[in-house]
């Protein structure tokens, strides 16, 4: 293999795997350093710098990051990044003081940004700072979008919601509630707007079209509008039988949201088996401690209707092949099943709907009626009008949409500069030594072997008396201090310099897993079976050094179970083994700002 | 010197043994030697070797003397019994052990001034006794634990690391211990762990005294430019002359060997010690002529490495065959058998009167 060209940003990035698989590239290590060390209103500000809502995503995130997490590699468990993130927001300070500050003197570009969720906040928060006067128009009486309206209380409460949003909103954004927009040609036309932005993310529950649909209509609801209307406060009951539809994560929303609002028996209705659900483990988890019932492979067949009310749903009962790699090669019914109920919720899926813009306005849609959006400009064809969120892709997470804000306020920047979006700046990554004396490190390298703390929540007893009582607790000072110990440090990097090395084996032989092996070279496939631990884990990178000075060999370390514990570097008699923490620097708007500047001074 | 603690995590794909053990199961406490001293890698390739040949760790003695070598039996196999006896005194306790009971590994570990300097005469009667034990050197050429004075291993034209130049000549453990009639000798370097790990396992497998003398830098006091032991010298200087694969008896030679260019030798339990001839000229079975090449090597400067001499004949003159040693452990020999009392004491002393 060719020496591993380190140079590359990506490749330092990818070694923190939780902060390569969060689309904000959230720095996760450096902020559960933070939080160890009591700091946690840094640890918020680190968090704020790529995410924009720490103390929402601490709460409902849907975690990319953990399933990524060495941690769970090396044990079962990965670290609780999400939780730790929440004691960083429910801990910090007062941070109005480390806000961005918005310059009195505007630029003189305006910005309209439609909807306000997490998408078009980010914008906001991106360009305002910039001097860009940015109006946000809101269809409902309150900014947060699918935040607000889709994720109840319980989980996320609302005066977390209104602060960190009133951190962007505070930096002077002209906020338009209750202000839908009709029409995008009026917009650009009469709006008075150098760039548009559209985060109006995906409002349109999928209708399950079934005999009986029309006949019960009054006691089938379509989830995210239910769930809607129950944020809202327009539904403040449900019946004692209630079926969900469907088994994502908006189902789990709706199971436990009914429990509060007199349901007695839910029953999550999934059409396969448990392997095949959309719902994070963890929210399925949440919804069965409530004693919501999941009932696998039943496919709906109809809406019983009797007398003009719903009083149950038929089902087929299904039977699935599955294969030894888990894929279903066939299926066939058992029979039917009916089930008792006076409501049924649909939670089947979400789409974007755009009946608001014309489509004569230079804005190509596909053959699904799908907007065509560039994936990394997030521009669509008409260059003043820009997509994120769900609204550019189907609906994903609200950490997708923080970082879909983030580029496009990028591209709106450039556009609005007259400056070609595509050429934006590129990442990089920054390295500095963490040694400090012969044996001390400037970070805490001990592993520490304590397993995974758990959620404490509040009791089954006190939690369904109010709808917005909030079930998870938070962690407690002893359990955050476990967790934070759980972490790797992934971003203290393992840095080899080939010319120092004198084959020693010092660090082969200290390696607790393995790692590192000193042989000849040989194409990957081949290095990868010769390792002192053979390298498996075929998503995960080898390094391989230039050739060693003494005997040419290379030094190869596999990357997958490193636990950055640095006993290499702190045995390495030449320090050609180095812990080296990376910054990863994924630029924003306000760095595109900087750069900008910098090239064209400003003629006064 | 570490201060953090080797983290208790391991590979989850490490292979285990016979015994169920990974790699991991035969390692001791965390060395406090300098960083990238060559004693490591050794403690490594003994804990590779111990795992590779499933030992149980409670049947592994490991015996030592004084010195930073001498440190390094508490690095590893932490199960077995450890004993770290007065300077260059290890042969006699190793001995006194070896009558006590026999059933066990036993492994030295000692270092050039422990064996050449202060324990040269144990050393010399423990290869005469023909002791059944694995005795290693960590051979390094300078007293590291004394800031780096030369050590009686020294070659002449050596430089101390503070300049001075060594003008006497070096005792070779590997000549000592042929001209002493030592019937498994061997030459090796930590940094090769290839050839290290079979000749440490077909040495705790021979029956009788077996002496591996491991080259192994001083990376504080002897691993500069003139010195003739450091990690850069020893690469250039040092050729492996016989290559040993041992092969333990329950595993099938799978490897290629080509007729003419190998040597299986069959060891007492009918394990296999595959030698392969790196120096065409090189004949490991004959003392007279093995020790006349190495000394002529030595003279062109090059150390010739890998198993020198091997003689797997049963020895007469072995320990347990002249003192006529029982099969059993003492300990586990009712006290009545082992103390005649009195009257028994009374009968063998009338055999003199």
């Amino acid at each position: 293999m060719e020496p591993t060209d380190t140079s590359r940003p990506d490749y330092y990035h990818r070694v923190v795997d939780c902060q390569w698989a969060c689309p904000a590239h959230t720095d996760v290590p450096e902020y559960i350093r933070l939080i160890a060390q009591g700091r946690f209103t840094d640890a918020y500000m680190v968090n704020r710098e790529s995410n924009v809502f720490p103390g929402i995503l601490g709460r409902v995130c849907d975690r990319p990051c953990e399933p990524a997490c060495r941690r769970g590699r090396v044990e079962q468990k990965p670290v609780a990044i999400c939780r730790l993130k929440r004691v960083a927001a429910d801990h910090r300070d007062e941070v109005s003081g480390r806000m961005p500050t918005t310059p009195k003197v505007k630029n003189g570009k305006r910005i309209a940004c439609i909807g306000a969720g997490c998408a078009s906040l980010t914008v906001a928060n991106d360009l305002m700072p910039l001097g860009y006067e940015v109006t946000v128009f809101e269809q409902y009486g309150e900014p947060g979008g699918l935040m607000r309206s889709n994720i109840p209380s319980f989980r996320l409460p609302q005066t977390v919601l209104d602060e960190e949003i009133g951190m962007i909103t505070q930096m002077g954004v002209d906020l338009r509630l209750s202000h839908p927009i009709r029409s995008l040609r009026e917009l650009l036309s009469n709006g008075g707007f150098d760039a548009v932005f559209v985060g109006s993310g995906a409002p349109k529950g999928k209708e399950l079209k079934l005999p009986g649909r029309e006949a019960g209509a009054a006691n089938v609801h379509i989830g995210i509008t239910w769930l809607e209307s129950v944020a809202f406060g327009h539904i403040g009951k449900i019946g004692e039988r209630v079926l969900i539809i469907g088994v994502g994560n908006t189902a789990m929303d709706c199971c436990r949201s009914s429990l509060r609002l007199g349901a007695k028996s839910v029953k999550v209705m999934a059409r396969k088996p448990r392997g095949f659900f959309k719902a994070s483990e963890w929210e399925l988890q949440d919804a069965e401690e409530e004693s919501v019932e999941i009932v696998i492979n039943h496919s709906p067949k109809s809406f019983v209707v009797t007398n003009g009310k719903l009083t149950g749903m038929l089902f087929d009962k299904m039977a699935y092949d599955i294969d030894a790699e888990g894929r279903i090669t066939g299926e066939r019914s058992l029979g039917e099943v009916l089930f008792p109920a006076d409501d049924v919720i649909l939670a089947i899926g979400q789409e974007n709907a755009f009946p608001w813009i014309e489509r004569d306005l230079g804005i190509e849609f596909d053959k699904w009626d799908v907007p065509r959006v560039d994936q990394q400009t997030f521009q669509s064809t008409r260059p003043e009008v820009f997509f994120g969120g769900d609204a550019a892709f189907g609906p994903k997470n609200i950490i997708w949409a923080v970082e879909h804000g983030h580029q496009a306020a990028i591209s709106i920047h450039r556009h609005c500069q007259g400056e070609p979006v595509g050429e934006r700046l590129a990442a990089g990554v920054n390295l500095q030594s963490r040694k400090m004396g012969m044996h001390e490190w400037s970070y805490s390298n001990d592993y520490t072997p304590v397993e995974r703390r758990l959620m404490p929540h509040v009791s089954l007893k006190e939690r369904f008396k109010k709808l917005n009582i909030e079930v998870e607790l938070g962690f407690t000072a002893e359990q955050t201090a476990d967790e934070v110990q759980r972490c790797l440090n992934c971003d203290v990097q393992t840095v080899f310099s080939a010319k120092l090395c004198i084959e020693c084996d010092a660090c082969i032989d200290i390696c607790p897993v393995d790692c590192l092996t000193i042989t000849h070279n040989g194409d990957e496939a081949d290095l990868r079976a010769r390792l002192k631990a053979p390298a498996k884990n075929l998503t995960q990178p080898l390094y391989v050094s230039a050739p060693l000075p003494q005997t040419q060999r290379v030094m190869v370390k596999d990357e997958d179970l490193c636990v950055h514990c640095g006993l290499c570097a702190e045995r390495c008699p030449t320090a050609a083994w180095d812990m080296q923490k990376s910054y990863v620097h994924w630029p924003h708007a306000a760095d595109e700002a900087r750069v900008l500047q910098a090239k064209e001074p400003k003629i006064a | 010197m570490t201060f953090i603690a080797k983290p208790k995590v391991a590979h989850p794909s490490l292979p285990k043994n016979a015994l169920g053990f990974t790699r991991r199961d035969y390692e001791g406490a965390l060395s406090t030697l300098c960083a990238g001293c060559g004693h490591d890698s050794i403690t490594a390739a003994i804990v590779e070797a111990s795992w590779g040949l499933a030992l149980e760790p409670q049947n592994v003695v490991k015996l030592s003397g004084i010195g930073c070598s001498s440190k390094t039996t508490a690095y590893f196999v932490s199960g077995g019994h450890g004993f770290n006896s007065v300077h260059g005194r290890m042969p006699s306790i190793a001995m006194g052990a070896n009558a006590a009971n026999r059933s066990l590994h036993y492994i030295g570990v000692s270092g050039d001034g422990d064996t050449l300097s202060i324990g040269l005469g144990q050393f010399c009667h423990a290869i005469r006794r023909n002791l059944n034990m694995l005795y290693i050197i960590e051979n390094n050429g300078v007293y590291g634990l004394t800031k780096g004075q030369f050590s009686a291993s020294a070659d002449v034209g050596s430089r101390a690391k503070k300049g001075e130049t060594n003008f006497q000549p070096p005792i070779d453990p590997v000549l000592l211990a042929m001209t002493l009639g030592a019937s498994f000798v061997a030459r090796s370097f930590s940094g090769d762990k290839q050839q290290l790990v079979p000749l440490i396992q077909a040495g705790l497998r021979h029956q009788g005294f077996a002496l591996i003398d491991v080259l192994s830098p001083c990376v504080t006091f002897n691993d500069h430019e003139g010195s003739t032991k450091s990690y850069a010298y020893t690469r250039e200087h040092y050729e492996p002359a016989v290559h040993a694969d041992f092969v333990p008896l329950e595993r099938e030679i799978t490897a290629d060997y080509k007729e003419g260019e190998t040597l299986p030798l069959i060891m007492h339990d009918g394990s296999r010690i595959v030698l392969r001839k790196l120096d065409a000229a090189y004949d490991p079975t004959n003392r007279t002529l093995a020790a006349a090449q190495i000394q002529e090597r030595m003279k062109a400067g090059e150390y010739l490495t890998g198993l020198l001499f091997v003689d797997l004949e049963p020895a007469q003159s072995a320990f347990h065959v002249v003192n006529q040693t029982p099969d059993a452990p003492l300990n586990s020999i009712p006290f009545e058998v082992l103390s005649p009392g009195s009257k028994g004491l009374e009968k063998a002393l009338a055999r003199y009167r």
